[in-house]
């Protein structure tokens, strides 16, 4: 640890709605591809796809509240030759449809995009039931399944954009928050390939979604701290960057994972795994711990310590673990 | 993924060439040799691999040779033509009764029905896409075929395509929710493309259905969902090949074939313990002779 400095006072970035974004890029897409179809369950205005039904009007296929009929047919549309993006709330299209998924798409190697729209804690006060929280970890036990956690726009371009070209199915969470450019043009957005943001040497922050830019910011404090935080971003959540993720363990010695999702099974999980069996160090997972309470996204995120300032406690007990 | 056998694919395309062009009485003849094929082939594989759902595997065998025999414009050697008519059997358990009639058709070799469930098998217990040609989504857990034959009869349509989407239900499988969300769908977009089959046995594993969960009065459930439904004895292939016509009223047609579990093999027939049970060797001689008369 250095001299202490004192931190800059930060200038609020802009922020964007990635929703818009999965918008216009699947619209564009279907303009360059007839076979691009979107299917929904009655959630053409919170699948945020009105204008995509306005210009393909017979290409937007609702099949009304049935999410194991949205993805069966999802996959029935792969199978007939069309490339269908199924779009549902989170909670729903992984929760109420897992078997569809596994056993649909994954298993039977079915080009659907599963899109999860407002996932995370977006619906907070609609409670539980409404969260998607869980998606990480159901969805990383699916084989052959890539599950994609876009961060900002640039990343959810990419993401659409990948999941298009893909050869099978894949799960893509679409953020909800109006979040800041954090992905630095031309990024890597490939499976097992993660995004290093920031460089570092006493510990390393793992984030996905729209909680990196507060990765950020907290490595920013930290530095003013005089503690050097490298951060990764993965938005394959699955396949993991196994080498990078070893690479920070083991350069930097600590690790702290940041995700808005359950603890038991997403990106903490699949980290601690890892390194667990290849190259133990100290780890704080930071995430949803059991059923949320009442409250709406930002007093949650709040709440689960998923801010920069959780993040920066969780590094200072990392690193007190560290030298213990 | 196996690969079709060139001199069986050859032999079905003279027996479709038979159905097609001969007269009514030799199509009648030539699906009642396939069927009879098809349930020794089952009975065969199910004796060793000592597994199996031999019960629905007869019901539903006469719903298969007709469509495969006289009805669906497949090519067991290009099982990816995506012009080809998609078949899909729902009722994934009777995997046995599909491999048979798939052989039979040539798009794989006989050989690999003696590996039926063996270790590394492409034939498992279940149909798997990934190995089998000629299967189009992999099932086996219920209710899931149907919701995707929607999807493929709706991929038809967009695409400006004429092929027909055949699902192959369980009458048991109808007890599942996902199904009639899927026959909403079907009937909500008017899917004309669309056939849905319902083997209509009577018995699911535990007992009768009715004793079960109540289907009946399941014509009236279609009709009310925007079908069309024809009510046909599901082993009388003329009857069979009367209710695979196109549908005329706009509306996606659902067979209810009333079959008979266990059929052919009198020791087995309408007896809810032949759901899923393997015969003995006396028991697998005695079908053989009894189905080879």
């Amino acid at each position: 640890m250095t001299n202490t400095i004192t931190a800059p006072a930060p200038v609020p970035a802009p922020v964007y709605d990635c929703r818009q974004v999965f918008a216009e890029e699947l619209t564009a897409l279907a303009r360059e591809d007839s076979r691009v179809v979107a299917v929904c369950n009655d959630s053409v205005g919170s699948s945020n796809l009105t204008g995509f039904r306005d210009e393909f009007p017979d290409r937007l296929i609702n099949v009304g509240i049935a999410e194991q009929d949205l993805v069966g047919v999802g996959a029935g549309l792969a199978n007939g030759g069309l490339i269908p993006f199924v779009s549902a709330a989170g909670p729903f299209l992984t929760g109420r449809a897992l078997e569809q998924i596994k056993a649909d798409c994954a298993y039977s190697g079915h080009k659907v995009v599963l899109c999860g729209q407002s996932p995370g804690m977006a619906y907070g006060e609609l409670g539980p039931t409404h969260h998607s929280i869980e998606d990480l970890s159901w969805l990383r036990a699916v084989a052959d399944l890539p599950v994609l956690v876009p961060t900002d726009r640039e990343q959810t371009r990419a993401a659409i954009r990948w999941a298009y070209a893909a050869e099978g199915p894949c799960y893509l969470r679409i953020p909800r928050f109006k979040v800041p450019d954090v992905i630095p043009p031309g990024a890597p957005f490939a499976p097992g390939r993660a995004v290093t943001l920031r460089e570092g040497t006493d510990v390393t922050v793992i984030a996905i979604g729209t909680l990196v830019s507060r990765a950020l910011d907290a490595a920013r404090e930290l530095a003013a701290e005089g503690i050097s935080v490298r951060v990764l971003n993965t938005p394959f959540v699955d396949p993991l960057d196994e080498e990078t993720v070893l690479r920070a363990a083991a350069e930097t010695g600590a690790l702290v994972t940041v995700e808005e999702a359950t603890l038991s099974g997403g990106l903490g999980a699949a980290v601690a795994s890892l390194v667990s069996q290849h190259r133990p160090v100290p780890m704080r997972l930071l995430g949803v711990n059991g059923f949320a309470p009442t409250g709406d996204a930002a007093f949650l995120l709040e709440h689960f310590g998923l801010t920069a300032e959780g993040i920066r406690r969780a590094v200072h007990q990392v690193l007190a673990a560290a030298v213990v | 993924m196996l690969t079709a056998d060139p001199a069986a694919a050859a032999r079905y395309r003279d027996l479709r060439k038979a159905t097609r062009d001969g007269g009514a009485d030799e199509t009648l003849e030539v699906l009642r040799a396939m069927s009879t094929d098809i349930r020794l082939r089952i009975v065969t594989m199910i004796d060793r691999s000592q597994l199996g759902h031999i019960g629905g595997d007869l019901s539903v065998t006469d719903i298969l040779v007709t469509l495969f025999g006289a009805v669906l414009d497949v090519d067991p050697e290009h099982p990816h033509d995506p012009g080809r008519d998609r078949f899909i059997l729902s009722k994934g358990h009777c995997a046995a009764a599909l491999y048979s009639t798939l052989s039979h058709c040539g798009y794989f070799p006989d050989a690999e029905l003696d590996t039926f469930m063996a270790p590394l098998s492409a034939l498992n217990g279940h149909p798997n896409r990934r190995k089998v040609p000629g299967v189009e989504t992999n099932t086996g857990p219920l209710g899931h075929g149907f919701p995707v034959a929607v999807g493929t009869a709706l991929a038809a349509r967009l695409r400006g395509e004429n092929r027909r989407t055949v699902v192959v239900l369980g009458d048991g499988e109808m007890q599942e929710g996902s199904n009639w969300e899927a026959a909403m769908t079907a009937g909500h977009y008017g899917l004309t493309s669309l056939t849905a089959v319902v083997d209509r046995n009577r018995l699911q594993q535990g007992a009768r259905t009715e004793d079960t969960k109540t289907l009946e009065p399941l014509a009236d459930k279609w009709t009310a969902f925007g079908w069309e439904a024809r009510r046909v004895d599901g082993h009388d292939h003329a009857q069979l090949l009367a209710a695979f016509a196109p549908s005329a009223t706009g509306r996606p047609v659902a067979v209810i074939a009333d079959t008979v579990k266990g059929k052919g093999v009198s020791f087995m027939e309408d007896r809810v313990e032949w759901h899923h049970k393997v015969p003995d060797q006396q028991q697998v001689h005695a079908a053989i002779e009894e189905l080879s008369r």
